[in-house]
């Protein structure tokens, strides 16, 4: 029944692109007129070992697309095309698969592998394939069966657990899977293919194994069985093996105290010995330890009581042979390794693991690492000043601030002097250190810092001269002036002691950014990146001439870009970077120069040939440049007030294609928010414009393809366009309620069980509260009653989020505000409400216990309200 | 190999500045929300509830109100529709001198006087005698407690027991919320009488009726234990006075019935008015020889002079006004002798003529300037008050215009002659 289709997929790989175009549409025709035959062909050909292997790798890869998609809705869609797709022609297709396993054809092996995961993913869950995990373990179970069988069979397996969750097997199928791998592992009865095939296989099995990591037999043959393969001959398997354990570290953290001397050998041996490939994941091992005790010291300092997970302590334990082990590992530098991104060596994943060391322990690591750095930092190898620096400046988060401060302050000269250093290494470490110490010993406002008035001289013209420095150096300059500018924003006495020097760093700069010798835009961002920062913690009194003048020499740069010769689509992309920049740093002006009385004239006075800019800016329309267009925008329309109103005209094209924009969902959230700013900036005026905007938002709203953390900011958006317009708001209620309701819904429903999801739904029902706020006020002097039927629903939802255990507190502050919102404007309509629905009263003694005073206030307000319904 | 996501920042200051903007831009958008909506809330709506948005702490809030330091305090929201109210406040806080002093008297609700019986006098308002003294209202917030008289000046600066009202150690912590009181300062027993809630622990009670201001200080106030006897951190002792309905069992406890106060005249009360600033119908003051002492200008004997002294408002074209809203023009005044550059507030000896109700012809003779203190004129109804009262004392005959003011004088003869 299938059809032959091996010529057409040939000549869907012709070097001729006009056979080629005409196949591709031949298939894409076959495939929508007639999907199931369509799959169940490509099955046949995959499977068919008579067929050339470029027939049958396109046929896995199309089946594969078939199957699943990067985007949710195609994936979706894909899903609901197969499980409609009779039962016999799936049934066929799959044993076409499994069958494929036994192929002698590796890459058809392989390819099937996939495959079959990918339709496990949809029929697992739903209960539709119970027989598949018995197929695969019979394979393993035929005592002469074929390696090559096995071994696609347990890639198989671990396809399979890496696509459906923990809780889709049953016990006894976790049990054998675990058995079947765990087995196929085994040096003496299997080939070094059908071991890497189990190790991997057991990475992907592992988030199964919960119930046989609590027993302690089946524990302790897991971790043999790991712990041997990582002593394999072959390489290959060895780093699998490690990267077993790094998943158990972080895992099964909680059970690993006995194996830990054994863990410490063989990890300490990798490192030192092994291949980088597998001492890598050696390392990578510790930090992911680090990691979990990181987590549950903050989780201790914010849970008291002692019910908690168990810290072992491990990286204490360990830290006298640990600590020289990564240290070793920082003299293993690789030439020129500052100027790829890509790369990832020994000594920086030793450097890292170094800094969580530091951030698991604290001071103790500090005797650890300052010999090594004082033996090394004035060593003729350029390797040994590197590796100290790396290690000074990777121990500055966790010790305490009395303990580093006496070691910086001496360390602190050599740190510039270093930045003259022959070796570009040596001087990128250094720079990057010096941005560590003034991000985290540099807090005039917290009443400490390194840097006193006799040194900042000093230090900012070594910072000014090291920026000319070659290209990678220079960014982590930047990084060092980012943070030194950043110590003195809300620095206690009224005047910043960097202000002197602002005119100097803001022409470096710029400067910087001008260079051309960065290869890619890095620098150029780094440096006006830098330049934000500075502006934004200046002193606005001391600096606001300074800034003043920045703000029509930007403008002109952002006009020159708009001017140039755009050739390539490098050419696009560029003016795209800079204009994305260039409109970050007026955005960061206007925000700085309208904050303060005196000098928001001079945004007033420049705002039109500004907007002007934006305006040319968007026309071009790149993502990034749309988006921090908007931002800026924003600022612009809060900074000009009703004034703005002139702008919406030309503007609101643009505000219509951001909210369309989809793909980019960014772009979509930013221009919800500029819409809540110009809602305040012009009241009712915006009233002309209301129309299209809650279309596109109700749209939005609707849309399943638009990412969803855009929703929760659309519905306070309603409130802020209800609050504009007051009873205008009329016409969109309806509307506007109804999605109210659905979301409402879904918080009710929600899995609160699911990190992501608590922070989502925390997210939806304080924008659900903000939304109804916005209407309530808004309706609260001509129009009261349209909300009335809506107000038993209200307090319903008010009620279900006052039962939840875990309440964020900004969710409290909306859930009280809304009560009293509701009260103030339905008055004694909503006596009856209240009388019947008293769970307000202990809400709002909980609230008035908090220590919070804006909850608290909130809370006496609305108490004011009620009070004055009920003696109504 | 490509390092774990986790390690990537390697030696990168993990600065996004772009995202550092985009989370700047949402919490100035979550805050420009936040005070759209306490505005919608009429949070907003006096002078004071600008400390509590205040976001810079380096900034000691000024409880003194001093016009000089209010322009830092002041959030940005001129130009974000502030309601006319608001505008009021933040041109208030840049005022000055005389003017400012006019501008916080006129925080104050304040009663006509009573010529008229209000229909639905019994169901639908509240009767109390007046303390004698001084009226101011009371702030207390961050720490401390000022109260400040009509014309805007202070009274006292001190400690007291209402939220926020001293620097002890109180458990609810610092907190910017202050509460307002409208009082009456009785110097016998130095005891602040409070005769108006206006904002209580940051919130506004401008927008409630008089009954749930009067509920809401009677539960609210001796929680605070504001009307315990002066301690160390409670200067003066606060107290409630006994609000009646206006039947006539209330009437004569209020007229006639013993209080630890020197009565100064009954005051009365709409029910379901709101706290209006300035002058209103819907709270009246009644005042006679039975139950206030202070009815009527008396000189140094006791003895009323054969003139009534009144206060009256000069604007710039010469004409006089009253401090209603809108005012009662009384005509031009000569204006050669008067430096009216210096003094635009005069005391004025007045004679008047009726013609059919309504108050026709004046005749004023400038006295001189009114004491630096007072920042107001007299209201119409003042004014029409003591010629009533000129009358009883059978110095002058009114012709007419005299029904309803006989009857006003009819029905509380009548009331409280049944005590």
């Amino acid at each position: 029944m299938a059809m032959e289709i091996t010529p057409i997929l040939l000549s869907a790989q012709s070097l001729d692109a006009k056979v080629r175009n005409e196949a591709e549409a031949n298939l894409r025709q076959f495939q929508e007129q007639n999907l199931p035959l369509f799959l169940l062909s490509l099955s046949v050909e995959l499977a068919n070992n008579e067929k050339p292997n470029e027939s049958r790798r396109l046929a896995g890869i199309v089946l594969k697309n078939s199957l699943d998609a990067k985007d949710a809705m195609r994936k979706e869609h894909l899903v609901q095309q197969w499980m409609v797709i009779e039962i016999s022609i799936k049934s066929q297709i799959k044993d076409l698969l499994l069958r494929t396993l036994g192929s002698s054809v590796q890459e058809a092996r392989h390819t099937s592998a996939q495959v079959i995961a990918k339709v496990a993913s949809i029929e697992v869950p739903r209960k539709q394939w119970p027989e598949l995990i018995g197929s695969l373990l019979n394979n393993m179970t035929q005592q002469d069966g074929p390696a090559a069988l096995k071994q696609a069979t347990l890639e198989t397996l671990g396809y399979v657990c890496e696509e459906i969750s923990s809780q889709e097997l049953v016990q006894d199928e976790v049990n054998n899977v675990l058995t079947a791998v765990v087995q196929g592992m085994n040096l003496a009865q299997h080939g070094p293919e059908v071991r890497l095939a189990a190790t991997r296989a057991l990475y992907n099995a592992l988030e199964f194994a919960q119930t046989n990591f609590e027993n302690e037999m089946e524990r302790n043959y897991i971790m043999k069985v790991v712990c041997e393969t990582a002593l394999s001959k072959e390489a290959e398997i060895r780093q699998a093996a490690f990267e077993c354990l790094v998943s158990i570290a972080s895992t099964y953290y909680d059970v690993l105290e006995p194996y830990m001397q054994t863990l410490f050998q063989l990890t300490s041996n990798a490192v030192k010995g092994d291949e980088e490939t597998v001492a890598l994941q050696a390392i990578e091992f510790w930090s992911s330890i680090c990691d979990e005790e990181i987590e549950l010291q903050e989780y201790m300092s914010t849970e008291s009581g002692d019910s908690g997970p168990v810290h072992s302590q491990f990286i204490k334990k360990a830290l006298s042979s640990l600590v020289p082990m990564l240290l070793e590992t920082l003299l293993k530098q690789e030439e020129d390794q500052d100027q790829d991104d890509s790369i990832w060596n020994l000594s920086m994943a030793g450097g890292t693991c170094l800094g969580l060391v530091a951030r698991t322990v604290g001071d103790d690591v500090v005797p650890l690492v300052m010999p090594f750095v004082e033996a090394n930092i004035v060593k003729q190898d350029w390797h040994c000043r590197e590796a100290a620096t790396f290690a000074f400046g990777s121990i500055l988060e966790g010790p305490s601030i009395d303990k580093l401060t006496p070691l910086v302050n001496a360390g602190l000269d050599f740190l510039l002097n270093a930045m003259k250093d022959e070796n570009n290494h040596v001087k990128d470490t250094t720079a990057w250190t010096l941005s560590r110490v003034f991000e985290l010993l540099h807090s005039p406002a917290n009443g400490f810092s390194v840097i006193c008035p006799e040194n900042l001289h000093r230090i900012v013209a070594v910072l000014l001269e090291s920026v000319n420095d070659a290209p990678h150096v220079a960014e982590k300059v930047c990084g060092a002036i980012y943070y030194l500018a950043q110590g003195y924003e809300d620095a206690e006495s009224g005047s910043s002691l960097l202000s002197p020097c602002l005119p100097g760093i803001i022409s470096q700069l710029l400067k910087t950014a001008e260079r051309t010798d960065g290869g890619d835009s890095k620098l150029r961002s780094s440096a006006y990146e830098t330049l934000n920062e500075v502006v934004r913690s200046s002193n606005i009194v001391e600096t606001s001439h300074i800034i003043t003048e920045l703000l029509p020499v930007i403008m002109n740069k952002l006009g020159q870009t708009l001017d140039l010769q755009i050739v390539t689509s490098d050419d696009r992309e560029k003016q795209g970077d800079v204009q994305a920049s260039l409109c970050g740093v007026l955005q960061v002006i206007i925000q700085k120069l309208s904050s303060a009385d005196e000098t928001k004239p001079i945004i007033l006075q420049a705002s039109d040939p500004i907007m002007i800019l934006f305006l040319r800016v968007l026309a071009c329309r790149s993502s990034t440049v749309h988006e921090e267009a908007m931002l800026a925008i924003g600022a612009l329309a809060y900074a000009s007030g009703p004034e703005f109103g002139k702008y919406m005209p030309e503007l609101y094209k643009y505000l219509e294609m951001g909210l369309q924009n989809f793909e980019e969902y960014q772009v979509c959230a930013i221009t919800v928010g500029v819409v809540g700013d110009i809602c305040r900036a012009m009241d009712d005026k915006v009233l002309p414009y209301c129309d299209g905007i809650m279309s596109h938002l109700i749209h939005d709203l609707q849309s399943a393809e638009l990412h969803r953390s855009v929703k929760p900011p659309i519905f306070s958006c309603f409130g802020d366009i209800a609050l504009a317009i007051g009873e205008q708001f009329l016409k969109y209620i309806e509307s506007a309620i109804t999605m109210m309701h659905s979301a409402a819904q879904i918080c009710a429903q929600m899995n609160t069980s699911d990190e992501e999801f608590i922070d989502y739904g925390n997210q939806l029902k304080r924008s659900i509260f903000e939304a109804y706020s916005g209407i309530l006020q808004g309706f609260k002097n001509s129009k009261p009653e349209v909300m009335l039927p809506h107000a038993g629903h209200l307090l319903q939802f008010i009620e279900l989020v006052f039962r939840e255990s875990q309440r964020d507190e900004s969710v409290t502050k909306a859930a009280v505000a809304v009560m009293g919102d509701l009260a103030d404007s339905l008055g004694s309509n909503t006596k009856i409400l209240f009388r019947d629905n008293t769970f307000y009263v202990d809400f709002l003694g909980e609230c008035l216990q908090s220590d919070d005073e804006q909850l608290k206030e909130t809370a006496n307000w609305t108490q004011v309200m009620i009070a004055r319904v009920m003696v109504s | 190999m490509a390092p774990h996501d986790l390690r990537r920042p390697f030696k990168r200051a993990a600065i996004s500045d772009q995202q550092r903007r985009r989370d700047l831009t949402l919490q100035r958008q979550a805050q420009g929300r936040r005070d759209a909506q306490q505005q919608a809330r009429c949070l907003a709506s006096t002078v004071l509830s600008l400390q509590s948005q205040s976001t810079q702490p380096e900034y000691e809030p000024d409880i003194e109100l001093e016009p000089e330091s209010l322009p830092d305090l002041l959030p940005e929201q001129e130009e974000s529709g502030a309601s006319s109210k608001d505008l009021d406040v933040r041109h208030a806080s840049k005022l000055k001198g005389a003017e400012a002093r006019k501008w916080f008297a006129r925080q104050l609700m304040l009663p006509e006087w009573m010529i008229d019986v209000p229909d639905c006098l019994a169901q639908d308002w509240y009767v109390f005698a007046r303390p004698a003294g001084k009226r101011c209202f009371v702030v207390s917030s961050n720490g401390t407690t000022v109260s400040r008289q009509r014309n805007g000046s202070i009274l006292h600066r001190f400690p007291s027991a209402l939220p926020n009202g001293a620097k002890t150690r109180d458990v609810s912590g610092p907190s910017q919320s202050y509460s307002i009181l409208d009082c009456i300062f009785h110097e016998p027993d130095q005891t602040y009488y409070v005769i108006d809630m206006v904002c209580w622990r940051g919130y506004s009670l401008y927008d409630c009726t008089a009954e749930f201001r009067f509920f809401w200080l009677n539960s609210k106030l001796g929680e605070t234990g504001a009307c315990s006897p002066p301690s160390f951190y409670h200067k003066y002792r606060f107290s409630t006075v006994p609000i009646y309905n206006c039947d006539q069992s209330g009437l004569s406890s209020a007229y006639t019935g013993a209080l630890p106060y020197v009565k100064d005249g009954l005051l009365f009360y709409n029910k379901h008015a709101h706290y209006q600033t300035g002058n209103t119908p819907l709270a009246l003051v009644w005042k006679d020889e039975n139950c206030s002492q202070y009815v009527i200008d008396t000189d140094s004997k006791g003895q009323v002079p054969s003139q009534q002294q009144v206060v009256l408002e000069l604007q710039d074209d010469g004409k006089l006004i009253t401090s209603d809203d809108p005012p009662v023009v009384f005509g031009c005044l000569d204006l050669d002798f008067i430096q009216k550059e210096i003094f635009y507030v005069l005391l004025l000896v007045m004679e008047v003529e009726f013609v059919d109700g309504k108050l026709e012809k004046v005749d004023l003779h400038y006295l001189g300037k009114v004491n630096r203190a007072r920042a107001f004129p007299d209201s119409y109804s003042k004014m029409l008050e003591a010629l009533i009262l000129y009358e009883k004392k059978g110095k002058k005959k009114l012709t007419t215009g005299g029904i309803q003011i006989s009857y006003a004088i009819c029905f509380f003869e009548h009331a409280f002659s049944l005590v």
